[in-house]
């Protein structure tokens, strides 16, 4: 019977979970109008585009349920299906982070420092390009299926994950620096203000270190 | 005598329907990998389907016909009633065509060889006796059953690991792919071109010394390559394409030794399952023409020519849009692991037509993909699927044998 063919292939992971990566990667992208109108205090805009940051975060969640629902424990893979299971696990952690941290500077309306407003904006692009990296990484899963998981195409998405380490270790630095420049201005701000503004420093260098954590679960799965 | 007339007519019309249903469900599998991929339109499939099917059943379908007409049931016990023989006969085919399609209806995998083969044991054994049944001959059979997967696994699994080194893994696919494809085309052409000389050509006459078998396959091969290099070379990379997919343009080379593994597949098929329509229909014939049973009696070529013609209508009015249907479900097939499958289990077959061992052709393929999967090729597989094929060996047997039994008791009663 024809459909004995067709129905032996279970639904591939591969094509959602690069759809995945794309969304969380959208998400993260909207900080930089968000942070824009932010800094400015154009609060109306900020709050559309934060309204199109949640949206993107559900439709982040749904994919990762749909993909979950979609790995039993019947679907011969070539890696483990745990290890696939914890990549869209952080790969949703970058579109989470990205919604606390809106969530939290809209919610108080919150005034970014004049001093450091320059080098907060740096920072967040930085970590954008982080989430940027890892999208590119993930990109690579058919091509790594196609191949085996063996050959050209690991090294290439090798280099690509060592890219996106230093990256990481950048906003590492330049989260430091950051901190080490609300410290000199802390006595002019409002306390409450000063801990929120170390909060959601702490908050946007995470969105790059999930982006890691990508990385890293990319590398496990090579390592089969 | 009128009542022999009748047999023949019903034995037709019954032989036939098998036929139809086989073009119709099975042919899917040879050609959708090719369409789903875009190797080919559907009307091109079509095309090389009803010629490559029509040429497998008429060249070499001939040994595995044998079998099924006489390979199963002992002849010789019916000499005084070779009437048994007929209604036995027509009684399998409908029991097969009537399993088959209550199978589909309800979505169970089943398969027509094992359908058609069990219904003929059934009404031999229980319908006339257990010394009726060659069970060392239906021994054999069971053994390729088995057999057949793994073998056509073991293959797909040898070429795609081949593939994997020899072009995937490599810094410059594309460059591999155009090196290397027009090989593998050649040995694609050449194992098929040459079982089929050496096993099923003798059938329409034509009986070739050893070394011209070797001689017009490599010939033949050697054309078919170098073809498929021209085309090749025709094929330019895609910039835009490839950002997105880096193997796009290497997939499209691929492409173009699909078709010939497309062509040796519908080939393969023709050959292995013309005889699930055919066999019990010149047992029939062979019988109600000279009234008696003889071992010695020929096939008729007319016979593989209906049957073939069965397969290639068949395949015209249904299968369009089976192809369809499957050839957008087996996305993950893409042409460099398709072609592996399909080479593996074009062979496979192929062998089996050629030692007449009626197989199934569509688990041979199911051998194959598993074979691409084990060797970590294929995305996702399904493995409850798997093990519903597993059943479906198991329940396939009795129920075709049940059904021809209930039949023949039937047509023992009614027919003149």
């Amino acid at each position: 019977m024809a459909n004995m063919l067709a129905n032996i292939f279970g639904s591939s992971p591969v094509q959602p979970l690069e759809k995945h990566i794309g969304i969380a990667f959208s998400c993260a992208k909207q900080l930089r109008g968000f942070f824009a109108a932010a800094v400015a205090g154009d609060w109306e805009k900020a709050a559309s585009v934060r309204d199109e940051i949640e949206r993107l975060e559900h439709e982040a969640d749904d994919l990762k349920k749909e993909i979950r629902l979609r790995l039993p424990k019947s679907l011969f893979m070539p890696v483990p299906r745990e290890d696939l299971l914890e990549l869209v696990l952080v790969q949703d952690k970058i579109a989470n982070r990205t919604k606390d941290v809106s969530g939290i500077v809209l919610g108080r309306k919150m005034q970014i420092p004049a001093e450091i407003a320059d080098q907060f904006v740096d920072f967040v692009d930085r970590n954008i390009d982080a989430a940027k990296q890892a999208r590119k990484s993930v990109r690579e899963l058919d091509e790594l299926f196609t191949a085996g998981f063996r050959g050209a195409e690991v090294e290439l998405v090798t280099a690509l994950i060592e890219e996106l380490d230093l990256i990481e270790t950048d906003t590492d630095e330049k989260q430091a620096s950051l901190r080490a420049a609300l410290f000199e201005i802390e006595d002019t701000l409002n306390p409450v203000d000063a801990v929120f503004m170390y909060k959601v420093i702490e908050l946007t260098g995470e969105i790059a270190d999930m982006a890691e954590r990508v990385g890293r679960r990319l590398e496990l799965l090579l390592s089969h | 005598m009128e009542a022999e007339i009748v047999y023949i007519i019903l034995a037709a019309l019954f032989g036939l329907f098998m036929a139809w249903g086989i073009g119709a469900n099975d042919v899917a599998n040879a050609m959708a990998t090719s369409v789903g991929s875009k190797a080919l339109t559907i009307k091109q499939a079509i095309v090389v389907a009803a010629v490559f099917e029509f040429l497998g059943a008429v060249l070499a379908g001939g040994a595995v016909t044998d079998t099924v007409r006489k390979g199963i049931v002992d002849a010789n016990l019916l000499a005084d009633t070779p009437e048994l023989l007929v209604y036995g006969m027509l009684a399998a085919l409908l029991a097969a065509g009537t399993w088959l399609f209550i199978a589909s209806k309800n979505g169970w995998p089943v398969s027509t060889t094992h359908s058609i083969v069990g219904a003929i044991v059934g009404f031999a054994a229980v319908g006339i006796g257990v010394d009726a049944v060659k069970w060392s001959k239906v021994g054999t059979i069971v053994m390729s059953w088995v057999a057949s997967p793994l073998t056509a696994g073991f293959i797909a699994y040898l070429i795609y690991q081949s593939v994997q080194r020899l072009i995937l893994r490599q810094d410059d696919p594309l460059e591999k792919a155009k090196r290397y494809v027009p090989v593998y085309m050649f040995f694609a052409a050449f194992t098929i071109t040459l079982v089929t000389i050496l096993k099923g050509l003798s059938h329409v006459g034509l009986d070739l010394s050893l070394r011209e078998a070797y001689a017009y396959a490599i010939v033949i091969a050697l054309a078919i390559a170098v073809l498929g290099a021209v085309v090749i070379r025709r094929i330019k990379p895609d910039k835009k394409a490839e950002k997105h997919a880096h193997f796009y343009t290497v997939e499209r080379v691929f492409g173009v030794l699909m078709v010939i593994t497309a062509c040796g597949m519908a080939f393969a098929h023709g050959s292995n399952d013309v005889a699930n329509a055919i066999g019990p229909l010149a047992a029939v014939i062979s019988v109600a023409q000279t009234g008696v049973i003889t071992s010695k009696a020929g096939l008729p070529f007319w016979v593989l020519m209906l049957g073939g013609a069965g397969i290639v209508i068949g395949l015209a009015t249904y299968g369009r849009h089976v192809i369809a249907t499957v050839g957008k479900k087996i996305t993950q097939l893409t042409p460099s692991r398709g072609f592996a499958a399909e080479l593996a289990a074009a062979t496979t077959i192929v062998i089996a037509s050629g030692t007449g061992m009626p197989i199934s052709t569509t688990h041979t393929l199911v051998g194959a993909v598993l074979g691409v999967g084990i060797a970590r090729g294929i995305e996702a597989i399904d493995l409850r699927v798997v093990a519903r094929i597993f059943v479906s060996w198991v329940v396939t047997i009795p129920a075709g044998a049940f059904l021809a039994i209930v039949f023949f008791y039937i047509f023992k009663t009614i027919l003149p």
